[in-house]
């Protein structure tokens, strides 16, 4: 195995090719035009990028692939750059290859209900494509109106309605890779019912850009929701929203959205987007029910009185569909909002199994009193996934060991309960460290054998989710 | 990677408050509002990429080139970032100081840019008497029918392309300056306010009616209104451009112009004036002489239709047979500059014959962004081909809109298929006809 260059620098002679291959007009390399390559969403990782590319069709994607696999370039893959575990920061030599370009929905298919789509789509691009047919496209990433569809499936991302409708992985039917030999390979198919050899295209859902270069994507819609309904509940413990939570799923009512915010994130929030939420309870949980219109009002009122049966201090509807969608944007600005405290947001997604909510939420906010850390807790409370957010300053070095001694806690804990380290946000460099805890038996080496056998050089976004070799860390 | 100790020491970015840069946490929540990411999608031209640079220079990672230099003039300045960052960047700062950064390393340096750059900004907009001479000189130019003459003669082929694209684009200066049509003072019949009034630079030349206008609309809301005379440019320009020195004199000169205990607001109806002059105090930070003014001024001032709404503007009488579709521009500065959105409509809505009718993309940029249509005018034409092509989907025969830049950007761009008013002047002339009707 060849291990990566360790010089900053690309050869002169594969910038040369590249140009050949995409045009030198999408070829960066000037410090003004990498600097800005130099991190995604993720708080205080970066690393220089050396080459930018930023072909515009598949073709070309496979051509700058087998480029890289001749000379031993790594490449690290990105769409608009909103990921949240650094998994697409830059490999030092390597390539950044962005694939913002490849933007056209293909084919909206209303005979089977599927959409094709290249990799650089925007997300809600798809659902706003989708709508005008009475179609509905669910996962809603925090970041939709920026986030590529390539990047979502990568990172099989969540959203608001998992809880309902599950993650992107339910709605991916197929999709076109680049392989890490440059060839091309359709994985899936239309068929509602497949299974023809193992499900490859499942193995390269939430791969991280580690295995493939997902270039088209085949996604699956649903019928669209005639009505929805919103309610915002305020309580003054953490323990009651959480206990009106889990009594809404043991009553089996499975609204889209069961999202919660404690009070540092609804000041935050309420601060920028000025929707009325309530600033001085401790926990408001958002609720969304959507479907037939007999429905959503009996499970409206059903969730609304089991609210008030829990303690809430207030439960209130949304006036109209204009209201309700103000409320769940403005739930989307949660984790940048929260920036306003203090200068770096450090934002975790821990996952455990429902019924543990309550304790995972309390060691969190144990754990940042211990610390003597400012903590702020948000999520999907309904799917179990919560996003400890530490609000901190990079440039303090005694308060960062703090941060990660903080990290290290809850990712210990939330593996306790039986739960992920990451539930939507995908490991990339940021949980790296901790995969080793959760993978505890075989499976650990298993990701590393499934690496090797499909990109043996290494080559395809190295580092991230786990080390190759032995780290010196 | 530049070496820290040969580095030029940075004047204005290095006397910034590093939390400022490092608010941006690079969520990319500022992607889709901003123009020219769209344009291109490359991080550089993105609101994250362009903080990472400022950020890069901060950290003495990159030095002030001519690509930075040229990256802070793509930028429009429009602010539709700002409203979409949840984490509360103060951008219009960074951009502000990074322009000045860029002036003060001379990187973009040209003779005949250097020449037009101390004509406008130290010249003509450092003193109203100047901007006026030649608005007058040009008034004569247009209303003696010479202008037809010059173009008829071919004359303007002897000027370079730039120039010559642009003189049909001049705005039409009027007779009357806005000191001939409004009194200093100008007491209303039942005093429940008292205002200043600005009448800027441009609106003063150019759009002196509606500065009349506003005057009559405040009249009619109880206002007592007080207009120094021969005001000038407040700064705006110059901080917009590279020049916060000028801006701090230009600030101090407003400011010096209104008593300001006196007053219970300061009104303008320019937004790109208006989210300059709310910031005098950031302007004037290092002035002891002057900052607590610039504070209180800064409190003092309101857009035309901010205040209205504030003080509960009368509803004109009278009601219309025929209506005329309508639809509204949100100017950047007030919008994203202001957070002023829903008070222009408030007045829209009032003001009787009229049908509004909601413009797609009403927040995003026309392209005339100050004087980025001079400076930048391909991207400059494609959001002005945007913005028309909205226009003309509503059918409107009447848009309005509350700045002179986007004013004259629109309405150049429509020519005769529509007509282009301020909000207030449409307001003043309800007003009138209600008294008319009596």
């Amino acid at each position: 195995m060849k291990s990566p260059p360790k010089s900053d620098q690309i050869d002169a002679a594969v910038i040369e090719s590249l140009s050949e291959i995409v045009g030198a007009e999408n070829v960066l390399t000037s410090p003004e035009d990498l600097i800005p390559y130099g991190f995604d969403g993720t708080a205080a990782l970066k690393a220089k990028a050396s080459c930018v590319v930023l072909p515009r069709n598949t073709e070309a994607v496979a051509q700058v692939v087998k480029l890289a696999a001749s000379r031993g370039v790594p490449i690290v893959t990105r769409g608009s750059g909103t990921g949240l575990s650094g998994g697409s920061v830059p490999v030092v030599g390597g390539i950044v290859l962005c694939l913002v370009h490849l933007n056209k929905i293909l084919e909206l298919d209303t005979a089977n209900l599927t959409v094709l789509c290249e990799t650089g789509v925007i997300t809600k691009a798809i659902d706003d494509a989708a709508t005008p047919h009475g179609l509905f496209y669910p996962p809603d990433p925090g970041s939709m109106k920026i986030s590529t569809i390539g990047g979502n499936v990568a990172n099989n991302s969540g959203g608001l309605r998992g809880l309902k409708y599950g993650v992107t992985r339910d709605y991916v039917m197929g999709m076109e890779v680049v392989l890490a030999n440059g060839e091309v390979a359709w994985l899936g198919s239309k068929c509602v019912k497949d299974v023809a050899g193992y499900s490859l295209k499942d193995l390269f859902i939430g791969s991280e850009g580690t295995l493939g270069i997902i270039t088209k994507v085949l996604l699956k819609l649903v019928p669209r929701p005639v009505a929805r309904r919103t309610l915002l509940a305020s309580f003054d413990s953490m323990a009651s929203a959480a206990k009106t939570v889990s009594d809404i799923i043991e009553k089996q009512i499975i609204p889209c959205t069961l999202e919660f915010l404690d009070k540092k994130t609804c000041a935050s929030v309420e601060d920028y987007a000025k929707v009325g939420l309530p600033t001085e309870a401790a926990a408001v949980v958002l609720m969304e029910t959507d479907g037939p219109v007999s429905v959503v009002e009996d499970e409206v009122a059903a969730m609304a009185a089991i609210a008030r049966e829990n303690g809430a201090i207030e439960v209130e509807q949304a006036q109209d569909d204009a209201h309700a969608t103000r409320l769940a944007s403005a739930r989307r600005t949660a984790f940048s909002a929260l920036a306003r405290i203090r200068p770096t947001t450090i934002l975790e997604d821990v996952t455990v199994p429902r019924s543990r909510l309550v304790e995972i939420v309390e060691f969190v906010e144990e754990v940042g009193v211990r610390h003597n850390l400012e903590v702020a807790t948000f999520g999907h409370f309904g799917d179990g996934n919560v996003h400890p957010t530490i609000l901190t300053d990079e440039t303090d070095h005694e308060e960062m060991e703090r941060v990660e001694e903080a990290l290290a806690e809850i990712f210990t804990k939330t593996i306790e309960l039986g739960g992920t380290i990451t539930g939507e946000h995908g490991v990339g460099l940021a949980k790296k460290p901790f995969l080793h805890e959760q993978f505890a038996d075989e499976s650990y080496p298993l990701l590393k054998q499934i690496k090797g056998a499909i990109d043996p050089a290494g080559l395809l976004n190295p580092g991230k989710i786990f080390d190759l070799e032995p780290s010196a860390s | 990677m530049s070496d820290p100790t040969t580095m030029r020491p940075l004047k204005y970015m290095g006397d910034l408050d590093y939390s400022v840069v490092q608010q941006c946490m690079h969520c990319g929540m500022c992607l889709p509002s901003c123009p020219t990411y769209l344009e291109t999608r490359e991080e550089r031209n993105s609101p994250r990429g362009r903080i990472a640079l400022m950020r890069s220079i901060a950290d003495g990672e990159l030095e002030v080139t001519k690509a930075f230099g040229e990256e802070m003039y793509y930028c429009l300045g429009c602010l539709a970032c700002t409203t979409a960052c949840p984490a509360g960047v103060d951008y219009p700062v960074l951009f502000e100081n990074a322009r000045a950064e860029v002036e003060e390393a001379d990187v973009l340096f040209h003779p005949e840019r250097r020449f037009w750059r101390w004509l406008a900004l130290k010249q003509l907009f450092a003193a109203q008497w100047k901007l006026r001479l030649v608005g007058r000189a040009l008034w004569l130019y247009q209303a003696s029918g010479m202008c037809r003459l010059v173009r008829a003669s071919g004359a303007l082929r002897l000027l370079p392309k730039n120039l010559r694209d642009l003189e049909p684009t001049t705005p039409i200066v009027q007779r009357h300056f806005s000191d001939a049509l409004i009194e200093e003072i100008e007491p209303a019949k039942t005093r429940k306010h008292r205002v200043g009034m600005l009448t800027g630079c441009v609106q003063d030349l150019v759009f002196s009616h509606t500065n009349r206008d506003t005057v009559d609309v405040l009249l009619a809301n109880d206002c007592e209104v007080v207009t120094p005379r021969s005001q000038g440019c407040c700064g705006s320009l110059h901080a917009h451009n590279g020049d916060l020195d000028q801006a701090a004199v230009q600030a101090r000169h407003m400011i010096d112009l209104f008593d300001l205990d006196s007053l219970d607001a300061i009104i303008t109806n320019a937004a790109g004036c208006g989210s300059h002059l709310k910031h005098f105090s950031g302007i004037l930070q290092h002035d002891a002489d002057y900052i607590e003014k610039a504070r209180q001024w800064d409190s003092k001032v309101r857009d035309i239709s901010e205040w209205l709404v504030e003080i509960g503007f009368r509803t004109p009488a009278g009601t219309s047979g025929e209506t005329i579709r309508t639809t509204y521009h949100e100017a950047c500065h007030l919008c994203h500059g202001q957070g002023i959105s829903s008070q222009p409509r408030s007045i829209l809505n009032a003001i009787p014959g009229l049908e509004i009718v909601e413009l797609e993309n009403a927040t995003h940029c026309c392209g005339s962004a100050g004087i980025y249509n001079i400076t930048q005018p391909e991207q400059a034409g494609k959001l002005q081909d945007e913005k028309i092509g909205c226009i003309k989907k509503t059918g409107a025969s009447l848009v309005t809109t509350a700045n002179p830049g986007c004013h004259l950007q629109i309405q150049n761009g429509l020519g005769d298929s529509a007509e282009v008013r301020h909000p207030v002047s449409l307001l003043a002339e309800a007003y009138r006809n209600e008294r008319a009707g009596q």
